[in-house]
């Protein structure tokens, strides 16, 4: 490609527009729920925004929000997975998985399926105490179709030291990708794995999914002692066939990025509505408009009485409650949070 | 998902309808929309679905 082929594609590029990580949070920048939250043995996102452990059987652990990241690099935060009951010995299907979450909506522009399918690049930064073969891949759920996958083998040679790993993925013209908000792709890091997913071969080009492939040449277990832990930050799925530089974003962006899955409710007034039964209510209106209409807790005002949520949608909600007497104050405090994950 | 309860939530304007789901999972008590989107209501029919969960009716 000519110099001006090149400028002309990166003008007209998701590139030179600043949106061109699809990671949301690669940085680990927001944690909403939580900052450090122990004895996860199931998994789920507890700490930073978007990061979803999944952890079957396979020792106990502690996810937090780290300030152990690279040097150098611009980054304030990691992710950090660390091990507090070992698990030596391994079922078949006992895992720890690091995953991360795309709705097909996200994915659209890298045209998936089609002879215009384009190249993508996955880097990230990574740490562990623990050396080893690592394995990092990506799967497209195909609805009423065959689910893809490709994957690649990263080692760690040096313990406690950070390190870059690139993982180019060639495009796939075979399979599309969901156009809808719902769970269509998710990127995994195995960091321990039992048989059924370890015992086939790894394929660094997309294929039909087989599970003994998909974390083949995974060497290590990361469950194995008390000792372990594993950091991950610099998050970036980007178009092309070279990693560029993790675009950085200032907080409100990538908070407000993460608001379509997870929120938090504050501050909520519930005003007079009702006389005959000092019914109070309101609707709180979201940050943003979210994946899907999300879940939210139960509630109690600032008296202690309970507070009924009523009709939630994507953009807001109806909340009531009915007081003992004037007087009583029906102000909801900060912190509830509702979500809308994949 | 540990769903041990789950209650349906009527409408205060009267309308008759259902307009939301009270369920308590993973030990939480939480305010579930009608949204197929959403992955715990997604979870609840699927439960109800396989007879394993019954949404008990609103108050």
């Amino acid at each position: 490609m000519s110099k001006a082929a090149e400028l002309a594609a990166l003008i007209g590029g998701q590139k030179a527009l600043g949106h061109k990580n699809l990671v949301k949070n690669g940085a680990m920048v927001v944690a909403q729920r939580a900052t450090s939250v122990s004895g996860n043995t199931a998994g789920g996102i507890k700490t930073v925004d978007r990061m979803n452990p999944e952890i079957s059987s396979a020792g106990t652990w502690t996810q937090s929000q780290s300030t152990d990241v690279p040097s150098g690099q611009g980054f304030v935060n990691s992710f950090k997975l660390d091990c507090t009951t070992a698990d030596a010995s391994l079922s078949a299907g006992d895992v720890c998985i690091l995953g991360y979450r795309f709705e097909g909506l996200e994915l659209q522009r890298l045209n998936y399926g089609t002879s215009g399918a384009k190249n993508i690049v996955l880097s990230f930064w990574v740490k562990t105490n623990k050396t080893g073969n690592y394995v990092v891949n990506f799967q497209n759920i195909v609805t009423g179709g065959t689910n893809r996958t490709c994957g690649k083998v990263y080692t760690v040679s040096q313990a406690n030291t950070w390190q870059k790993v690139e993982f180019p993925i060639a495009a796939d013209t075979v399979a599309g990708i969901d156009n809808d908000n719902a769970l269509t792709a998710i990127m995994y890091w195995w960091l321990a794995s039992g048989t059924t997913y370890t015992s086939g071969t790894l394929s660094n080009t997309w294929e039909n999914t087989t599970n003994a492939n998909i974390a083949a040449g995974l060497n290590v277990n990361l469950a194995d002692s008390t000792d372990n832990e594993w950091y991950i930050t610099g998050i970036q799925l980007e178009e092309g066939d070279v990693a560029t530089a993790f675009e950085h974003e200032d907080y409100s962006t990538t908070l407000a990025k993460c608001q379509r899955y997870t929120a938090t409710l504050g501050g909520l007034i519930l005003p007079k509505m009702r006389e005959s039964d000092r019914m109070r209510a309101n609707t709180y209106k979201f940050p943003t408009t979210m994946r899907a209409a999300p879940t939210i807790p139960a509630m109690t005002d600032g008296s202690s009485i309970s507070v009924i949520v009523q009709s939630i949608s994507t953009e807001a909600c109806f909340c009531y409650t009915t007081v003992p007497a004037d007087g009583y104050g029906s102000e909801i405090s900060s912190g509830t949070v509702i979500s809308a994950e994949l | 998902m540990d769903i041990t309860a789950a209650q349906n939530i009527a409408d205060i304007h009267g309308s008759g309808e259902n307009v939301s789901v009270k369920a308590t999972i993973d030990g939480i008590e939480i305010y579930v929309p009608l949204d197929p989107d959403n992955t715990e209501y997604a979870e609840i029919l699927r439960q109800v679905a396989a007879g394993t969960l019954t949404i008990a009716d609103a108050d």
